[in-house]
């Protein structure tokens, strides 16, 4: 069954985006082993502990968390906070990671962070406040959210569950999963209208 | 290119989690590359993420060693040149544009190009042209549907559909798509076999593609 309630609690301290971005700022300028330590402690377990929910052996899950976290190492020095806040980074990479070994192709799986960005993407002028204040309406948004639609979000990008995996799982049509998802994006989408 | 008909919100968001069937990920991958506001969209969903991220126990994981480690600059993608119809993972796939497309009948007037995808029993993905006037032909087997356009237009109960455009209608939905009659029109399809039929083949295809 679902654990929204075992498994998943809202975060005891915030973590500050503008703390992250200077970790990062640190790996990039000096390859600060510190600072990328720090990283690890905070974006490591939770990483892993993804990956397992999702199904993966701890070991793996582990490997995937360790190969997540030095690829910030590694690429650094190209971290842009006007692309998203470094959470959002670290989340990719190991969304990216995950599928890369379930599947023979990532292409599929774009936004890739050495494209060049068209105009319409470009950074606003307060790049660092803003990645960090999306980040934190975000928050705000996910924890004013109905228990059912948290329940579909979490078994999304939590459990890694397609819509008729949902669907199957909740005992619930199809078009009600999609619909709890679409009332939970537009909230997103209407808490984030004025910073982007 | 104004692009009228977006994926469903819905879809976005499980493109973004990482959690929809690979297929359907390619065709929106394909249509994110061509649309500002849903490149807007999934970046936003992969905001969610990180909150979702903040909100899991954690586990102990061990840092890995840095030792003997550079910093060094990535490999940048591998650059097989699209010839700006194919998307960017769609001629990765090809090996370059549309005169790299293996296109075998499938109907007449309808030519088809299976494109690999890792598990074949989740889902089906190719390349469809078809002639003016010519129907779109039926390819669903239960499960979600995806459909992008390449070149060309068509129309259907829902509305006209072209370059850029994504159908993700409802399986619900009866839509009996035609292509215009100003020309042949180059779609991108995914399907995905859904959950409880995984294993069970797309009835259609499979006698044309033997997949």
């Amino acid at each position: 069954m679902l654990s929204v309630e075992t498994g998943v609690r809202p975060p005891q301290r915030a973590p500050d985006a503008a703390f992250h971005a200077d970790l990062i700022h640190r790996i990039a300028s000096n390859r600060d082993e510190v600072a990328f330590q720090g990283l690890f402690a905070t974006f490591g377990p939770r990483v892993k502990a993804v990956l397992m929910r999702q199904g993966c052996d701890p070991q793996i899950a582990e490997d995937i968390a360790q190969e997540a976290l030095l690829a910030v190492w590694r690429k650094a020095t190209l971290y842009e906070a006007g692309k998203g806040s470094v959470a959002t980074w670290v989340f990719t990479i190991a969304r990216n990671l995950r599928i890369d070994r379930i599947r023979r192709e990532t292409a599929f799986q774009s936004l890739d962070d050495d494209r060049p960005e068209e105009a319409s993407d470009a950074p606003l002028p307060d790049e660092q406040v803003s990645s960090g204040q999306i980040q934190a309406r975000v928050r705000g948004v996910l924890a004013g959210l109905p228990s059912e639609q948290v329940e579909v979000v979490t078994l999304a990008y939590i459990e890694g569950l397609s819509h008729s995996e949902i669907s199957e799982k909740l005992g619930l049509p199809m078009g009600t999963v999609k619909s709890r998802m679409r009332l939970a994006y537009q909230k997103i989408r209407t808490a984030l209208e004025d910073l982007q | 290119m104004t692009i009228a008909h977006h994926p469903d919100p819905a879809s976005l968001m499980s493109y973004a989690a990482g959690s929809l069937a690979e297929p359907l990920s390619a065709v929106i991958a394909s249509h994110v590359e061509m649309c500002a506001a849903c490149r807007k969209d999934v970046r936003r969903l992969e905001a969610l993420g990180a909150a979702m991220l903040e909100r899991v126990e954690p586990v102990a994981a061990r840092a890995p060693e840095l030792t003997g480690l550079s910093q060094s600059q990535p490999a940048f993608a591998s650059s097989v040149r699209s010839d700006g119809v194919l998307p960017a993972a769609i001629a990765r796939l090809v090996g370059g544009g549309l005169d790299k497309v293996n296109w075998s009948t499938v109907a007449p007037g309808v030519q088809g190009c299976k494109l690999p995808v890792s598990h074949p029993g989740e889902g089906l993905l190719m390349l469809l042209k078809i002639g003016a006037g010519k129907r779109i032909p039926e390819h669903g087997h239960g499960g979600a549907e995806l459909t992008l356009v390449l070149t060309g237009s068509y129309s259907d109960a829902t509305g006209r559909y072209e370059r850029g455009d994504v159908a993700d209608l409802d399986e619900a939905i009866e839509h009996q798509p035609v292509v215009d009659p100003d020309g042949e029109c180059i779609c991108l399809i995914a399907s995905e076999t859904k959950a409880k039929f995984k294993g069970v083949l797309p009835r259609l295809l499979q006698p044309i593609f033997g997949v």
